[in-house]
């Protein structure tokens, strides 16, 4: 819709006819925000966050969990209703009828949390890991340094080695968040595992929750 | 022709709002990467983990509240050659109408056996049907196993991505978990949505 005026100068000749060109965009505006509104909703601006995580192979029996030291060893085991449960060290018989071994905790930050457990065990990677942050952050050490120092700092030998358990009455967020609190707290080893019987026994005589139907079809399998 | 009250133009310039307007749209065409279509709506759980998902090259899982798994793949090609594969595993052979429709399908989740009927359909009925259905991943019939080996095998350099509602059942992920370990795929992708880290 280009607009061209003319100057009409009461039929003087000589002088040539002057156009006024002026192209009218108003149209052209409309189409590109028809269109800018287009792509802002058929689009997504950022892309989604993700978690890696390694599993161990099946075939190797991993030492690594198996040697722990018992006082650095923690089970955390994923229970019904968004419950979560943890116990230190390693089961053994008598701790079935010890209604000390299993604690509750939840995820949420507070002094009966996991974070404050593996916080307060994991004290001085945690501190270590503190301070080369602020040295990264006053650019003292380069990036790839830190991320290498940080996981020479994980593989601290007194540092808490987590087992993550969950029963079949979990869901997927609970395991996200026990990864999430690996995460925030700096552990350098955790593994996600298969939930024993003895767990449930465990789960059972602190909660009565019906955590024994999960032991019989385990059997029945 | 003094005392006339002076029409005034109610021409305005565009020329600017249309620089404008071109700029924000090129800066959205460039910037933007299109939704995909997803057969189920899913919600994945938050995180504190910030990596972000690679560009290219991945199979992803999608797994919603009731256990039903959907996969697909990003690359056009890598789907036709799995579906050929998959085929020869199950001893069906698409033709290559098939094939094409396939090819084009952003995600796809229904059994094997299934399959030659559900591309027949027109595209509406498809993304209607395909809510019922999900891949069999039980231990009799575990189908997912076989997409992800054959994935696997066109595409050496895929990385899974798991995208799995915030309320799916454990015994579910485990299974999907152990189905990967079978395969020897150790190292995956959990997509999660982004919270804040707590101060500690």
């Amino acid at each position: 819709m280009a607009e061209i005026q003319e100057n009409n100068d009461n039929g003087k000749k000589g002088k040539q006819k002057k156009f006024n060109v002026r192209v009218d965009f108003t149209p052209m505006v409309d189409m590109n925000m028809l269109l800018i509104t287009f792509f802002m909703l058929c689009t997504t601006m950022s892309k989604p966050q993700t978690m890696e995580i390694a599993m161990p192979r099946k075939d190797v029996i991993d030492d690594d969990m198996t040697l722990v030291k018992e006082s650095n060893a923690v089970t955390i085991l994923l229970g019904k209703d968004d419950k979560v449960y943890y116990y230190l060290g390693r089961l053994k018989e008598e701790d079935y009828e010890n209604p000390e071994k299993l604690k509750e905790a939840n995820f949420s930050g507070d002094e009966n949390s996991i974070r404050t457990l593996l916080l307060g065990r994991n004290r001085e990677v945690v501190q270590q890991i503190k301070e080369l942050k602020l040295r990264k952050e006053n650019l003292e050490i380069a990036d790839s340094t830190y991320k290498k120092q940080v996981t020479e700092i994980k593989k601290d030998k007194d540092a808490p080695r987590v087992s993550i358990k969950a029963s079949d009455f979990a869901n997927y967020k609970n395991l996200i968040d026990a990864l999430d609190e690996m995460h925030i707290c700096n552990i350098g080893v955790y593994a996600i595992e298969d939930i024993t019987a003895g767990d449930l026994r465990l789960l059972e005589n602190l909660t009565g929750g019906g955590y024994e139907k999960q032991t019989e079809t385990e059997v029945k399998q | 022709m003094s005392n006339k009250i002076k029409k005034k133009s109610t021409f305005i310039d565009m020329t600017a709002m249309s620089d404008v307007t071109v700029l924000l749209l090129t800066f959205f065409m460039l910037t933007s990467t299109f939704v995909q279509k997803e057969p189920v709506q899913v919600n994945p759980p938050q995180s504190v983990s910030e990596i972000k998902i690679p560009e290219t090259n991945i199979v992803s899982v999608l797994i919603e509240p009731n256990g039903k798994v959907f996969m697909s793949l990003d690359k056009q090609p890598d789907r036709r050659e799995v579906l050929q594969k998959m085929g020869e595993f199950y001893k069906i052979e698409f033709t290559p109408e098939e094939l094409k429709t396939f090819e084009l399908l952003p995600s796809f989740g229904v059994p094997i056996r299934g399959m030659k009927e559900f591309l027949a359909l027109p595209t509406e009925r498809q993304d209607q049907i395909i809510m019922d259905y999900g891949i069999p991943c039980d231990s009799l019939n575990n189908e997912f196993k076989e997409w992800m080996r054959n994935a696997k095998l066109v595409n050496k350099d895929l990385s899974i991505a798991i995208k799995a509602d915030a309320k799916t059942p454990y015994p579910m992920m485990r299974d999907i978990m152990n189905t990967l370990q079978d395969l020897r795929e150790n190292r995956y992708n959990l997509i999660t949505s982004l919270k804040d880290m707590p101060e500690i």
